[in-house]
């Protein structure tokens, strides 16, 4: 029989909104920053976790590796096995989800798992043709040689890309990622005002859930060598109303898009661990689980409507464990985009899809609002790509936990064209 | 961090040539052993017997002569000089052989001994090549000045700190330095005491190459070979060295060192500048006025004094010892004090939780210690690992792993108790509970405790950066073991341990109260500000009181004096009404940029004493003479040291100048304030002050424990 595999908890640091230039932590600084009084709490030393997985898209030239480095920096110890992970925005739910199989397996007991990016580190990188002409300057012999080398210049050769909108085109359909949001949308006939009512909500839910101290335990304070300190994600604008986003001009496909900045996730730094054990973990430790993880999902399709990857991978997940989408109490389903949400609840009421595409008897049906995203999602607090799949699922733990709800799956839209889905019960 | 495997292989992290290992072999010599490679090079390892650090005595020299006899004869190819321990090549002279110096003739005949072995060094006729890892010092330098190669390993430190100690080099290193690199910049070296690390000593010209452990054999082999270039002299070295250039630029530096070392009361830096200025083209002049001017320092009261304070630091040392065991130091309240000792213990290498419950002080701490950090820490890994290891911490988590927790939260009575009746029931076994508190009994704080046994208090004082003090508090019921964990953590964080009994301003902050109190009478007498803290500071104190009480912070010193007059009555003043006043407008001193003084950029803005003014001719003439208003702030200090002393609150007089010198500054070359009262002679100290409470009041009158530390003193 298959081990069982519980998550302990975890902790993230607030999800802070990029503004101009890099912020005040690099990927490997804000996972330290969460991870230090994660692991403050925990009744055994920083050293007894068997390994440490971390996701991370955007990775910066100090810090290669670094789950890693963030191991050593976390005191883990010279012995602490650690890798990272990149499956693009899946990264922070693929690291658990590794975690998950390596333990169910029996190779590990104790499993730190989690994700970090830092968009706001998003370099400015010289163009090929820079680059070729760079290298033609340093390899040209003899002063006439570098000189003609030298004068090869082109202006434009100068003008540098920017790679957080590189990293946000998908390489196989050059489509941006919000383009594809606008293909979804096309499909299911999401409509403009529909996304930015979703927007709204969101914003909305996760005001409240600041208010109400549902975010406690959760989000730790962040702490800067400038004397800032962070204790928010501060991308939340609880006064966001449809009005004000109706005033947004769309953001990729103008002027008849409907995807604008509103109705997108942010851009923003941050990072989230959680805790993963085997059962004989949890009884030498003494630790007391918050739930197990059943089963977990990944499904494939078009990059250019990667946005729907959450019902494929879902759907599967259902399938297996013999489920329908009501007996999923709570979803937390990634915001990259509001029309791509909008887009897989449309999907699964879609009888052609779910009939042919997904294998059902006729359409799964409506998904209740009030148990997807409970407390907001990634259009109130950002998406720092590589943390965001670990962020939802600790967020449904602690849902699930404060609602008394039993099940509960966290699944997100991958870039290039993914889904990944993890199945939870509360313990 | 740990390393397992660089354990195993622990005896290969100093190459040691044909050595096996550092352990000690046999062999002729007492400190000194000598073998021969493959390549025939002989190699000299430096193992002083029965320390942990190598030093330079009188016996270890005469033993270094027989082993260059013994090489002149041997003949190898070359030799290499380098030191078997960890902690270094060569840290100095052995400072005791200084202790109570009192003939200068007999000094330059040792000194003079000395000069010929390294001078035989210097003449050996083979290449002969200083390796020189950690520290390398004082004489030490000397010796590796003395041999044609100095190959440095990246972890080498450089420097003469004679002068700390009164003295300047003695051993040629004011000739060969001075020769060697750039004078003006050896002379800067030589005058601030200020050491240097491997690249600097590299750029300057003072070492061939810097290499690691792991590429000394071939840097020998290049230096055996002549493939190794050596540093050459600046070209501007020689204009430098011109008469007429020296002369200008022996002016500056005397100006420069007048600045923070008074030729009355610190001689040897000007003996040093006179020394390079007559003699800085005659190479055989200089060596010999060099021994001279060495031997004549060295008998002065100022290196005897400071020469005392080296030994009074060694003592407090001992009494941290060296095996402290805390890792994880729990401080709660971050405000200026608690932030800044948990920033200093991370410094130190320690994990330290810093818990409050706000987060506005937490990030001023981060923010304070990232700034400390960026100017005490070259790099910037270093600086970033010792920010990781500071962490804030919101929930009070550490306290449960934390080895010693520190509360450092306002002084109030029950916020304390409050604090300790969280803390305790949460705190692993064996771990200390200690407080900061400067001014609330230990005998209070313990009611409420469990465990009383093992509260103890740390009393650090501002800035924790640099004041080198900590009182190590007990109380009746203290633990004896837990005391001495406590000693030995504040020398794991490179601070020297007083230990004190619980009472009211413990000693340091009872000594400074009336030093402050009492400037603060006089400028009721409508003495100026300016004249007071210039006659304290011609005295030898670093700070005047009126500047001091400006850093201190205006609040802070009412405060404290009125809970110690409350507890000692009549031997302090009392706090004069415009000083409440004052301190009700908000002008605090230097944290508000208005106190006595107004505040600039973290100076003081003092117009010149005497020329006030608003003060007429007929007011200064009303003015007492400076060495009395230095006696009215100074003597009432030491008569604090001597009732210390009396009521047991200080082990021992030592003690007491020990702590006055690193936790006050008290003028270092009088060797501390009860060291002052000796040698000025007990009676007259007792006549001034029993003068002084007739002329002023009874908060003068000696202190009933005068007489038997006149006894102590005489039987010494």
């Amino acid at each position: 029989m298959a081990r069982s595999v519980f998550i302990i908890g975890g902790s993230r640091t607030p999800f802070l909104k990029a503004r101009s230039g890099p912020g005040p932590f690099t990927p490997v600084d804000l996972a330290v920053q969460c991870g230090r009084p994660l692991l403050a709490r925990q009744p055994f030393a920083a050293d007894a976790f068997d390994q440490v997985m971390l996701g991370c898209v955007n990775v910066i030239a100090d810090e290669m590796n670094p789950a890693r480095v963030a191991a050593l920096r976390l005191g883990m110890g010279e012995r602490m096995v650690a890798f990272t992970e990149q499956v693009n925005c899946g990264s922070g739910m693929q690291s658990i989800d590794t975690a998950f199989r390596y333990i169910r397996e029996g190779r590990c007991d104790l499993i730190l798992a989690g994700g970090t990016e830092a968009l706001s580190y998003a370099p400015l990188v010289w163009s090929q043709q820079g680059v070729r002409w760079f290298a033609g300057l340093a390899t040209a012999k003899g002063m006439p040689g570098k000189i003609a080398a030298a004068l090869k210049l082109r202006p434009a050769d100068l003008k540098p890309v920017i790679g957080l909108e590189r990293g946000l085109t998908d390489p196989v359909v050059e489509m941006n990622m919000g383009q594809t949001a606008e293909m979804v949308a096309y499909l299911f006939g999401i409509t403009r005002e529909e996304c930015d009512a979703y927007a709204v909500e969101s914003h909305r839910r996760l005001a409240n859930a600041q208010h109400e101290g549902f975010l406690k335990g959760e989000v730790e304070t962040a702490f800067a060598r400038n004397g800032k300190f962070y204790d928010y994600d501060d991308g939340v604008r609880p006064d966001s109303s449809i009005d004000k986003l109706a005033q947004l001009k769309p953001a990729f496909e103008r002027p008849w898009g409907k995807v604008t900045p509103g109705n997108s996730s942010q851009i923003t730094d941050g990072a989230s661990w959680v805790i993963v054990a085997s059962e004989d973990a949890v009884r030498r430790h003494n630790l007391t689980p918050k739930a197990e993880i059943l089963d977990s999902s990944w499904s494939a399709l078009d990059p250019s409507i990667m946005g729907l990857g959450p019902v494929l991978a879902v759907t599967e997940l259902m399938k297996r464990n013999n489920m329908r989408l009501d007996d999923i109490e709570l979803l937390e389903l990634n915001e990259a985009f509001a029309a791509q949400v909008l887009g897989c609840l449309a999907a699964w009421q879609n009888e052609k899809f779910c009939r042919q595409i997904l294998g059902l008897d006729g359409p799964a049906g409506a998904f209740d609002r009030s148990r997807l995203n409970v407390d907001g999602g990634a259009i109130a607090l950002g998406h720092p790509v590589g943390a965001s799949g670990n962020r939802i699922t600790l967020h449904l733990v602690n849902a699930m936990k404060r609602l008394g709800k039993k099940r509960g799956i966290a699944t997100q839209c991958v870039g290039g064209g993914l889904g990944g889905a993890l199945l939870l019960e509360a313990v | 961090m740990e390393s397992r495997i660089l354990d195993l292989f622990k005896d290969r992290l100093i190459e040691l040539g044909p050595y096996v290992s550092t352990e000690p072999g046999a062999g002729p010599w007492k400190n000194f052993r000598l073998a021969k490679d493959a390549d025939g090079v002989a190699w000299l390892l430096f193992d002083r017997e029965g320390a942990s650090a190598n030093t330079l005595s009188a016996e270890v020299i005469e033993e270094l002569d027989a082993v260059l006899a013994a090489i002149e004869s041997d003949r190898p190819q070359a030799l290499v000089i380098r030191s078997a321990k960890p902690s270094g090549f060569i840290a100095g002279a052995d400072v005791n052989a200084f202790r109570g110096a009192s003939d200068p003739r007999q000094v330059e005949t040792e000194i003079g001994r000395a000069h010929r072995v390294v001078d035989r060094l210097e003449n050996l006729g083979m290449p002969t090549i200083a390796v020189v890892h950690g520290f390398c010092l004082g004489g030490g330098f000397e010796i590796a000045l003395a041999c044609k190669y100095r190959i440095a390993i990246d972890n080498a430190r450089f420097g003469f700190p004679e002068v700390m100690l009164g003295l300047h080099p003695g051993l040629g290193g004011t000739v060969r330095f001075t020769r060697l690199i750039n004078p003006m910049e050896a002379m800067t070296l030589m005058l601030t005491g200020r050491t240097i690390d491997a690249r600097r000593a590299k750029s300057l010209g003072a070492v061939d190459a810097v290499t690691q452990e792991r590429h000394v054999r071939n840097a020998i082999k290049d230096a055996v070979s002549g493939k190794l270039k050596r540093a050459t002299p600046a070209a501007m070295s020689t204009i430098l060295s011109a008469g007429p250039v020296r002369s200008f630029l022996a002016t500056r530096m005397r100006k420069e060192a007048a600045k923070s070392a008074p030729i009355a009361h610190y001689p040897a830096p000007y003996a040093l500048i006179d020394l390079w200025e007559k003699h800085g083209d005659d190479r055989n002049a200089m060596m010999s006025a060099e021994q001279v001017s060495f031997a004549r320092l060295m008998v002065t009261p100022t290196a005897q004094n400071l020469i005392r304070v080296f030994f009074l630091r060694e003592q407090m040392k001992k009494l941290a010892g060296d095996d402290g065991t805390i890792k994880h130091v729990h401080v709660i309240g971050a405000g200026a004090m608690g932030g800044d000792i948990a920033a200093w213990c991370a410094r130190q290498g320690l994990h330290a939780t810093l818990a409050d419950m706000k987060a506005e002080p937490i990030a001023g701490a981060i923010q304070r210690a990232a700034e400390l950090y960026g100017k005490i820490m070259r790099k910037r890994i270093e600086q970033r690992d010792a920010l990781d290891r500071l962490m804030p911490d919101m929930d009070g988590e550490g306290v449960r792993n934390a080895d010693l927790v520190i509360e450092a939260v306002p002084e109030k009575l029950e916020l304390k108790q409050k604090v300790y009746a969280g803390v305790e029931p949460r705190m692993k076994p064996g771990a200390i509970l200690a407080t900061n508190t400067s001014s609330i009994p230990l005998q209070d704080l313990r009611t409420s405790l469990k465990h009383p046994e093992r509260l103890v208090g740390i009393h650090f004082f501002n800035p924790v950066s640099r004041m080198q003090l900590v009182e190590v508090v007990s109380h009746d019921g203290s633990d004896s073991q837990v005391l001495a964990a406590t000693r030995a953590f504040v020398g794991q964080i490179d601070r020297l341990p007083l230990p004190v009994k619980s009472a009211p301003g413990f000693l340091v902050n009872r000594a400074l109260t009336p030093y402050m109190l009492e400037a603060m009478v006089m400028l009721d007498e409508k003495v100026p500000k300016e004249t007071i803290d210039e006659a304290a500071e011609k005295f030898g104190m670093p700070m005047g009181p009126i500047e001091l009480a400006d850093t201190v912070g205006l609040d802070i010193c009412l405060a404290v004096g009125d809970s110690l007059r409350a507890k000692l009555g009549d031997a302090l003043p009392p706090a004069p009404d415009w000083l409440r006043q004052k301190v009700e407008a908000g002008e605090l001193g230097r944290k508000t940029g208005k106190g006595f003084y107004v505040w600039k950029d973290g100076k003081a803005q003092k117009s010149k004493p005497g020329g006030d003014a608003l003060l007429g001719n007929a007011t200064q003439a009303k003015l007492p003479p400076q060495d009395e208003i230095a006696d009215r702030l100074i003597l009432p200090m030491v008569n604090v040291c001597v009732a210390c002393l009396r009521e047991g609150i200080v082990d021992n007089a030592d003690l007491v100048d020990g702590a006055m010198i690193f936790g006050t500054g008290f003028a270092p070359f009088r060797g501390g304030p009860l060291n002052y009262a000796r040698t000025r002679g007990v009676a007259d100290v007792v006549a001034v002050l029993a003068n002084f409470s007739q002329k002023y009041g009874e908060r003068f009158a000696p202190d009933v424990g005068w007489d038997s530390f006149r006894q102590d003193s005489a039987a010494k």
